[in-house]
C-alpha cells in the first residue's frame, strides 16, 4: 500500500535533480492555486497534463491515483451546485442548481487535478530520499529533512510491526465490530505499535551514537547541477510565468 | 481530513504556511538531537495511524491521533505532524505542497494545543488521566474540523454548507479518537509511562 510507483524511469523527469524539480513544481503550483479564471486552469491543468505524459507515469496507478484525489471534488460536485448561493439558478425538475456553484466546482476540479499532474510529474518522479535530501540543500533546516528521511526510513517497519500485531489479533479470533471491545482492541495494538516504535527509536539512536553520528546524512552521492538542470528549471519558471500572465489577463473583470 | 489543493485562496494559504513555519521552527528548536530519533518514529507511527480503519456504524474511519502525539510530544508533535503529513503527499497525494501550511496548521495546532493543556492531568489519579486522553482525543479532533471549516468558509462564503457538512461527518470521528486515545494513554501508562513522561512509581 506504501509505495512509489512512479519513482523509478528514465525519462526527462526521472533524471533531473530533485531541487530543480522541487523549486519548479512548486512555482508552478502556486501559479495554479492562486488563479482563479476558468480558462487559465484549463490552459494550467493541459500544460501539467502534457509535463505528466511525457513524464511516462504507469497507466494502472495513475488512473488509481486520479480516481483518489477526484473523490473529493466528486464530494464538492454533489454540494456545491446546491448550496452555494447566488442569483441565477436552473431548474432540472425539483432540483434548483446554482450557476455559481457549478462555476466554483469546475474552476475546483480544474484546479485540484492540475496541481495533481505537476506533483506526479514533477515530484513523485524523485524517490522521497532524494527529495529529502534536495529539500535540506535548498536550505530546509536539517533537523526537519533529518526527521522526514528518518520518518520515510522506519514507516515500513512500523506499518509491518502493525500488521504483525493485527494479524496475530486476528489468529485469535478478533473480529472488527462496533462495539467498546473493539475500540479497545485497536487501542491496545496501536499502543504495542508505539511502545515497540518507541524503544525502536532509543536502540537506532544508541547504535547511531555509537557509530559517530552526529545528526548528519551524508547522501551517497551528491549530485552537481547539469547546464541540463538548469534548462529544466527555467523551463518550468517559463512555464509559471506563462500561466501566471494568462491568469492575471484573463480575471474577470468587475 | 485534508483540503485539497485548489481550493483556499492566497491570504488563508499564506496565513496557513507563516503559522505553521512558526510552530515548526519553536518544535524544532525545542528538539535536542537525543529526541530527534523517537519523534521521527512516533512520526512514522502518526502516519501508520492514518492507515488503521476503525469500523462506525455502517461504514469506517481512519484514526488521526493527533491528540495523542501532542499528548507525547508537546511542542515537537508539530514538526512531527508536518513530515507525517508530507509524507501522505508523497505516497498518496491527500492534500498538496501547497495547502501543507493550513493542513499541519489544522491538525497540529489543536494537537499541541491540547497536549500541552492536558499533559499536567497524566500525573493525577486514574479518573483524570482517562479524562485527559478522552479530551486530548475529542477535542482535538473537534478544534481540527473546525479549523478546517474556517479555513474554507473564510476562502469562500458560499462554502458555508459544505464546511458544516465536513464538521457534521467528524462528530462520529471525534467520540472515536476520544476513546482510542484514552485507551491507548491508560495502556501507555501501564506498559511503558516512560513515553508519556511519567516514571514508573507514578504511574503505580
Amino acid at each position: 500500500m506504501i509505495d512509489e510507483p512512479f519513482a523509478t524511469g528514465s525519462t526527462l523527469f526521472h533524471k533531473r535533480d530533485a531541487r530543480v524539480k522541487i523549486v519548479g513544481a512548486a512555482s508552478i503550483s502556486l501559479v495554479l492555486a492562486l488563479n482563479s479564471s476558468i480558462p487559465a486552469a484549463v490552459a494550467g491543468c493541459l500544460v501539467t497534463g502534457s509535463l505528466l505524459i511525457l513524464s511516462r507515469p504507469e497507466p494502472l496507478s495513475l488512473c488509481r491515483r486520479i480516481a483518489t484525489i477526484n473523490v473529493f471534488t466528486l464530494f464538492l460536485w454533489l454540494t456545491l451546485p446546491l448550496t452555494y448561493g447566488g442569483e441565477e439558478m436552473m431548474q432540472i425538475s425539483f432540483l434548483k442548481l446554482h450557476l455559481d456553484g457549478i462555476h466554483m466546482a469546475s474552476l475546483i476540479t480544474l484546479k485540484t487535478n492540475g496541481i495533481f499532474f505537476c506533483f506526479l510529474a514533477l515530484l513523485a518522479t524523485s524517490t522521497t530520499v532524494s527529495l529529502g535530501h534536495g529539500l535540506e540543500r535548498l536550505g530546509l533546516p536539517r533537523k526537519l529533512c533529518f526527521l522526514l528521511l528518518f520518518s520515510y526510513r522506519q514507516l515500513f517497519v512500523i506499518h509491518q510491526e502493525y500488521q504483525r500485531l493485527r494479524r496475530a489479533a486476528r489468529l485469535r479470533g478478533f473480529i472488527p465490530a462496533n462495539s467498546l471491545h473493539t475500540y479497545r482492541t485497536y487501542s491496545h495494538l496501536f499502543g504495542m505499535t508505539l511502545v515497540k516504535s518507541w524503544n525502536r527509536g532509543e536502540r537506532v539512536h544508541q547504535a547511531m551514537v555509537l557509530r559517530g553520528f552526529s545528526g548528519k546524512f551524508i547522501p551517497l552521492d551528491q549530485p552537481q547541477l547539469a547546464k541540463e538542470d538548469y534548462l529544466f528549471l527555467i523551463t518550468m519558471l517559463l512555464l509559471s510565468l506563462l500561466l501566471t500572465g494568462l491568469s492575471l489577463s484573463l480575471l474577470p473583470l468587475s | 481530513m485534508h483540503i485539497s489543493e485548489g481550493i483556499l485562496t492566497a491570504p488563508v494559504l499564506t496565513c496557513g504556511a507563516v503559522l505553521t513555519t512558526v510552530g515548526t521552527a519553536v518544535g524544532l528548536k525545542k528538539l535536542d538531537y537525543d529526541r530527534i530519533m523517537t519523534v521521527s518514529l512516533l512520526s512514522a507511527a502518526f502516519f501508520v495511524a492514518s492507515l488503521i480503519h476503525v469500523p462506525v456504524g455502517p461504514a469506517s474511519v481512519h484514526l488521526l491521533l493527533g491528540g495523542l502525539l501532542g499528548l507525547i510530544l508537546g511542542w515537537g508533535a508539530f514538526p512531527a505532524i508536518v513530515v507525517a503529513l508530507a509524507l501522505q503527499t508523497i505516497f498518496f497525494q491527500y492534500g498538496g505542497m501547497i495547502v501543507l501550511g493550513v493542513n499541519a496548521l489544522c491538525i497540529a495546532g489543536p494537537a499541541v494545543l491540547c497536549g500541552l493543556l492536558l499533559r499536567p492531568w497524566l500525573t493525577g489519579s486514574r479518573k483524570q488521566q482517562l479524562t485527559a486522553g478522552f479530551l486530548a482525543g475529542f477535542c482535538s479532533m473537534l478544534f481540527s474540523a473546525l479549523l478546517m471549516a474556517v479555513a474554507l468558509f473564510l476562502s469562500d462564503h458560499g462554502f458555508l454548507k459544505v464546511a458544516t457538512i465536513v464538521l457534521a461527518s467528524h462528530l462520529p470521528v471525534m467520540l472515536i479518537e476520544g476513546l482510542i486515545t484514552m485507551f491507548v494513554v491508560t495502556f501507555l501508562a501501564r506498559v511503558q509511562p516512560e513515553i508519556l513522561s511519567l516514571n514508573r512509581s507514578s504511574a503505580q
